[in-house]
């Protein structure tokens, strides 16, 4: 077969079979039009991280059961009006006429945890027990990654002596552990909810703040920011336009590692009886009394299931979401953010 | 910069750190509503408005802020960090008193942290992506996640409980009679965990780093044992950031210690600040915190201090 191409008779090559034989690879313009941004390319790597999707299951679900576990009512309208658990968590079924249910049953089918000093149901209390806690963990990392952002961007965009008072400030927070200065705070507040937020945001976002400003300190030497600043861009929009995206892979990190750590604090703090009024069910503050009944003993049976259960609760989802915080890491390709007794806890 | 302008750039540092130290815990106070002529009040409800302003003025809480302020400076300084007021003890005297006991905890924690977390972390780091290294980090990423009022309770109802390898009380003994130091073993490992854990997790992924660089290969090369490559030129250079992590965990364990302390009835620093906080002993739960700020402080100078020793390279920034 031959070609004609203008005078030039071409032979011996068929464009033909050019044209129709098979790929060698599956590679077509169209699949890398464009380049893949970081955060995307982040997402993707993340979602191949079994043990971090294993991670957000545990997390989601827990997160899930809490807040179907008893309806939810705000301002007297009822927003969610599931109920997974069996019992109400604070009834205390061994007062109910008529009920065979004693303090510290063993777990059985209708208690598949067991029930507590005062014959509540465990299994209801540990279900319902997660929403103060995880809710707790979240919004205190939300204000305090927010706070801290705002601050550590201030000190290192502007330097100098704004950078030197902000961050001596910073350090005076870090010379005290999480969670006494939460301790502290709600020794002189008092327990409940809001307090607590309070207690652990005080000294959370210190630990932002100083990461942002390394960040930003290194970021702003970067040709693009002096663009910026010579086409008259304000220092605000400089910052938060142009720095910030730049500098918020480490801060994604440290917060999702952050909130486990509350977790902990906030349940340690009920441990100690401090977070919430005794009877709560919350995780932490339903391990208070068992401590003294295993120290007490009761003679021959030991009520294993009222310890093991409720802190059980707290290390699967503390676990579940360092899972996370260490797939976050890896994704984002973050330098190893050391974890190390700070942002309200330890 | 020389080394010891270095030490006395950073020492000079910690004076306005500790004056804000002492202000936040001063000001944590007096933001609250009340105050302890209220409490006195409370308790003593036939007090009179006029002997009630003659106390105010006799504590100076009439004063301007600044100037309570000095007053209660002025006595830190001198140790007077005011009275118990149900036991009428100096303040001083009960922090001088529980301070060996979480001292003797807080090192038993330290120790066994250190103990696990460099053969671990080494381990790992040799071992990187075989079983072992997911095991071991596996098991690091449950000792930072497990809560350790848990632990503890977990370590009685198994130890103490269920194997009886322990008492469940502590011994009235001698703190450091072998008794003691066998007990001590459970709110050591408690208290150390999570310590051991993070420290493991910086010393394989600094490891790791260090097994990448170039000296390696030139020691491989040579012909060196992997033995000796290891431990003796890898080691040596990953212990530097250990050095300084391991310094900062101070505070970590101090804040252990306070949980720690209650879940084993321990009496020490962090068991009489949670007594503080129920009874309200605000002079009490002043002079723990400062006392506990004050040391974090120079736990912190003394890492960055090894830190700059140690590594050379960090002088010159």
């Amino acid at each position: 077969m031959s070609t004609e191409r203008g005078r030039i008779r071409v032979t011996g090559f068929d464009t033909d079979r050019v044209t129709e034989r098979d790929d060698l690879s599956d590679w077509s313009e169209a699949t890398t039009g464009g380049t893949e941004s970081r955060w995307r390319r982040a997402l993707r790597r993340f979602r191949h991280n079994r043990v971090a999707m294993l991670g957000v299951y545990v997390v989601a679900a827990m997160a899930l059961l809490s807040f179907f576990a008893r309806p939810v009512t705000i301002a007297g309208i009822t927003v969610q009006p599931f109920s997974i658990a069996p019992y109400d968590p604070s009834t205390i079924l061994y007062l109910e006429p008529g009920s065979t249910v004693g303090r510290y049953d063993p777990p059985t089918l209708a208690h598949p945890m067991g029930t507590d000093a005062s014959g509540r149901d465990l299994f209801s209390r540990v279900l319902v027990g997660g929403r103060l806690s995880i809710s707790i963990g979240f919004v205190v990392v939300g204000i305090t990654a927010t706070f801290g952002l705002a601050y550590g961007a201030v000190a290192g965009y502007y330097g100098g002596w704004v950078d030197e008072i902000l961050m001596r400030f910073v350090d005076v927070i870090f010379a005290f552990p999480g969670l006494v200065l939460a301790l502290v705070i709600v020794a002189l507040l008092g327990g409940g909810y809001w307090p607590l937020v309070i207690a652990f945001s005080v000294p959370g976002w210190a630990g932002y703040a100083r990461l942002i400003r390394g960040e930003i300190l290194s970021v702003k030497e970067n040709e693009y920011v002096l663009a910026a600043q010579a086409l008259g861009a304000r220092d605000r929009s400089v910052i938060f336009r142009h720095i910030v995206p730049n500098a918020m892979a480490p801060l994604i990190v440290q917060a999702s590692l952050s909130i486990g750590t509350v977790v902990i604090g906030v349940a340690a703090l009920g441990f100690l009886g401090l977070g919430f009024e005794p009877g709560t069910p919350e995780w932490g503050t339903m391990l208070d009394q068992t401590r003294e009944t295993l120290i007490q003993g009761p003679g021959g049976s030991i009520p294993w299931w009222a310890t093991v259960f409720p802190g059980g609760a707290i290390f699967l989802f503390v676990m579940a979401m360092n899972m996370i915080g260490d797939g976050v890491n890896d994704a984002l390709d973050a330098q190893e953010v050391g974890n190390v007794g700070q942002g309200g806890g330890g | 910069m020389s080394l010891r302008r270095f030490i006395a750039k950073r020492v000079l540092l910690i004076f306005p750190i500790l004056f804000g130290v002492s202000v936040i815990t001063f000001a944590l106070v007096h933001i609250t509503p009340g105050d302890p002529v209220d409490v006195v009040v409370a308790l003593n409800p036939d007090i009179s408005p006029a002997e009630e302003a003659r106390l105010r003025a006799r504590y100076g809480l009439n004063d301007p802020i600044w100037e309570q302020y000095l007053d209660w400076l002025v006595g830190v300084l001198q140790g007077d960090f005011g009275k118990v007021i149900a036991t009428d003890r100096a303040v001083s005297t009960v922090i001088v008193e529980r301070l060996p006991e979480t001292i003797a905890l807080g090192l038993f924690g330290w120790v066994f942290a250190v103990i696990i977390a460099v053969p671990a972390g080494i381990y790992a780091a040799v071992r990187k992506d075989e079983l072992g290294d997911h095991v071991s980090r596996f098991l690091a990423l449950s000792g930072i996640s497990i809560p350790n009022f848990w632990l503890g309770l977990m370590l009685i109802l198994v130890g103490a409980l269920t194997l009886n390898l322990w008492p469940v009380l502590a011994p009235r003994t001698a703190l450091y009679s072998p008794e003691m130091l066998w007990y001590l073993l459970l709110p050591g490992i408690t208290i150390g965990t999570a310590s051991a854990s993070t420290l493991m997790r910086i010393m394989r992924s600094s490891m790791a780093e260090e097994m990448n660089k170039e000296y390696v290969t030139a020691a491989r090369a040579k012909g060196l044992p992997e033995r000796t490559v290891v431990l003796k030129h890898v080691l040596r250079n990953s212990l530097i950031s250990v050095t300084t992590v391991a310094a900062f965990l101070t505070a970590s364990i101090v804040s252990g210690s306070v949980v720690v302390e209650q879940v084993f009835g321990w009496p020490g620093l962090g068991r009489a600040l949670i007594s503080a906080v129920s009874n309200r002993e605000i002079d009490l739960i002043l002079g723990i915190t400062l006392f506990i700020g004050v040391a974090i402080i120079l736990a912190n100078l003394v890492a960055d201090i090894l830190y700059a020793v140690l590594d050379p390279r960090i002088r010159y920034d």
